[in-house]
């Protein structure tokens, strides 16, 4: 017999089927990042040669005087860290979300894509995943960070998570909404030196804003434009378990925006896979 | 059949253009459920283009298309629930396991436990892949991958697949497992078909037949009656006829 004796499936889901997908999608992140062993070394290995090697030259050069949420004068090292983790999520979000135009990748994107759950549901289940897997990263680099030396509270660890979870999100969904705008970016060497480098130095990562604003008024005034600088504030502050309330409404208001953006733009009727749409047949 | 007056996939004056490049001229098809329907067409034809409009990659800007009655722009839920999908592209993980590969599938449908790795069996089974669930897709021949994606289009029991030009790059025996196993499946499930291709071999006197010419839709129906409508004595010679002496397409 031919005919399909099936009923149609009801409309929708249940919210247990939301959890699965979004645990399925988590699942396959982490098990990507695992097998991809040089992207997990070099996840690792780039903020410590910054922790080992930069840092250790830059304590004898940099005094960095009291500033929130420091009481005492700390070591450029312990100043340097909460940088060090932004930066692994900055990359991390870039990678993730940028990878999937890669066309390596664009297939598994299809193959999200024809799911049939909403399509920004699908979308945020990504930027969790990937999210998830940085904070696998700052964990390890944290661990690491600490037999080194940097001093940190007992329980930073744990009071740090929701900012990272924040940060995370905002630096993946920038990389989502970039996936989909810039057409130039077609490898990673350009997204480096136009959107990851000038982020990085451009903010409190590696130098307190004070010191940048005696310097130059001008990068000072860009710093203070740059998302990525209440990103670095947000963690930084939590580490000791403190909170910025600054940090929290600019990185807030960051992620909704780029979330946004990412979402419109990869809706069917705009965005990326109309303009790059083409091919043969 | 009381279900036979929906149409597993309806195309209804369907138009598409990147920029000022016509892709596809108000093209409208429907196939049957349980139909094996051969979209035949050139490369550059606009074959990916419907396909892509079909998965919802791009949207339909001007015409329809409903999948069991369920019109993607509407309703792409219900519409992409009862779909299973086979690029021409690639899209296993290569770093993943076969059954990795099938369970991730399952969970962009809701669908994990017991359930996910049942049906993930049952599909491997139907390919004659069981015994490759736990090898990375990375070992995997091309003509494996491809049985594989076709298991993953099947794991949430779609009631049409479509697939785009699935047998490109493989050898002869790949393709004719390949061409043999969806038509087996596909009558012991009930699903319907669409295959887009450029080879006439795969083409059989009893399916439907679209043939796509520069984004205009030429001919639709039964082979046989297409044949017959053009007085040409073949398929081949039908299709050379309908698109003007264009006889690349493989005998």
């Amino acid at each position: 017999m031919t005919g399909p004796a099936r009923a149609e499936p009801p409309a929708g889901f249940t919210l247990a089927q939301y959890l699965i997908c979004l645990r399925g999608i988590t699942w396959r992140e982490a098990l990507r990042f695992v097998h991809q062993r040089e992207r997990f070394v070099s996840a690792l290995v780039r903020p410590l040669v910054w922790l080992f090697i930069f840092a250790a030259g830059f304590r004898q050069i940099l005094g960095v005087s009291i500033i929130p949420p420091y009481e005492t004068y700390v070591l450029y090292e312990v100043y340097v860290t909460p940088g060090l983790i932004a930066m692994i999520q900055l990359f991390n979000g870039m990678q993730s979300s940028l990878s999937m135009v890669y066309d390596r990748e664009m297939g598994n994107m299809r193959m999200l894509l024809v799911s049939p759950f909403p399509r920004w549901f699908l979308l945020v289940a990504k930027l969790l995943a990937s999210t998830a897997v940085s904070i696998l990263q700052v964990a390890a680099f944290l661990v690491v960070a600490v037999l080194w030396g940097v001093e940190l509270p007992p329980w930073a660890f744990v009071t740090v998570l929701p900012a990272l979870i924040l940060c995370g999100l905002m630096l993946g969904s920038l990389g989502m909404l970039l996936s989909s705008m810039i057409k130039q970016l077609e490898n990673f060497a350009g997204v480096m030196n136009f959107v990851i480098f000038p982020m990085f130095f451009a903010s409190s990562a590696l130098y307190p804003l004070w010191l940048v604003q005696q310097s130059s008024p001008v990068v000072y005034f860009i710093c203070r434009l740059n998302p990525f600088t209440y990103g670095i504030e947000l963690i930084r502050f939590s580490l000791y378990g403190r909170f910025d309330p600054l940090a929290l409404a600019v990185v807030v208001a960051a992620t909704a925006v780029f979330m946004t953006g990412a979402i419109v733009a990869y809706d069917p009727a705009r965005g990326l896979l109309v303009r790059r749409g083409g091919g043969p047949g | 059949m009381t279900a036979a007056a929906i149409q597993a996939l309806s195309v209804a004056g369907v138009s598409h253009a990147y920029g000022t490049r016509k892709a596809l001229d108000d093209v409208s098809l429907t196939v049957g459920q349980g139909r094996f329907a051969a979209l035949l067409g050139l490369n550059g034809a606009g074959k990916t283009t419907l396909l892509s409009l079909i998965t919802r990659l791009f949207d339909t800007k001007s015409g329809s298309i409903a999948v069991l009655g369920h019109r993607i722009d509407r309703a792409p839920g219900q519409a992409l629930r009862q779909l299973g999908v086979v690029f021409q592209a690639r899209t296993l993980d290569l770093d993943l396991s076969v059954r990795d590969n099938l369970l991730f599938h399952a969970a962009l449908h809701g669908i994990a436990g017991r359930a996910a790795r049942d049906r993930t069996a049952a599909v491997l089974a139907g390919v004659d892949l069981a015994d490759r669930a736990r090898d990375k897709a990375r070992n995997l021949s091309g003509g494996q991958m491809r049985r594989v994606e076709i298991a993953r289009a099947l794991l949430h029991q779609p009631r049409l697949l479509v697939l785009d030009e699935p047998t490109v790059g493989l050898d002869v025996a790949s393709k004719l497992a390949i061409v043999a196993q969806v038509r087996t499946l596909v009558r012991d499930l009930g699903v319907a078909v669409l295959w887009t291709t450029h080879l006439l071999d795969e083409i059989e006197p009893s399916d439907d037949v679209a043939i796509l010419h520069r984004g205009r839709l030429m001919a639709a129906g039964l082979v046989s009656d297409v044949v017959a409508r053009t007085g040409t004595a073949s398929l081949g010679s039908a299709f050379a006829a309908l698109t003007g002496g264009a006889r690349d397409v493989a005998a």
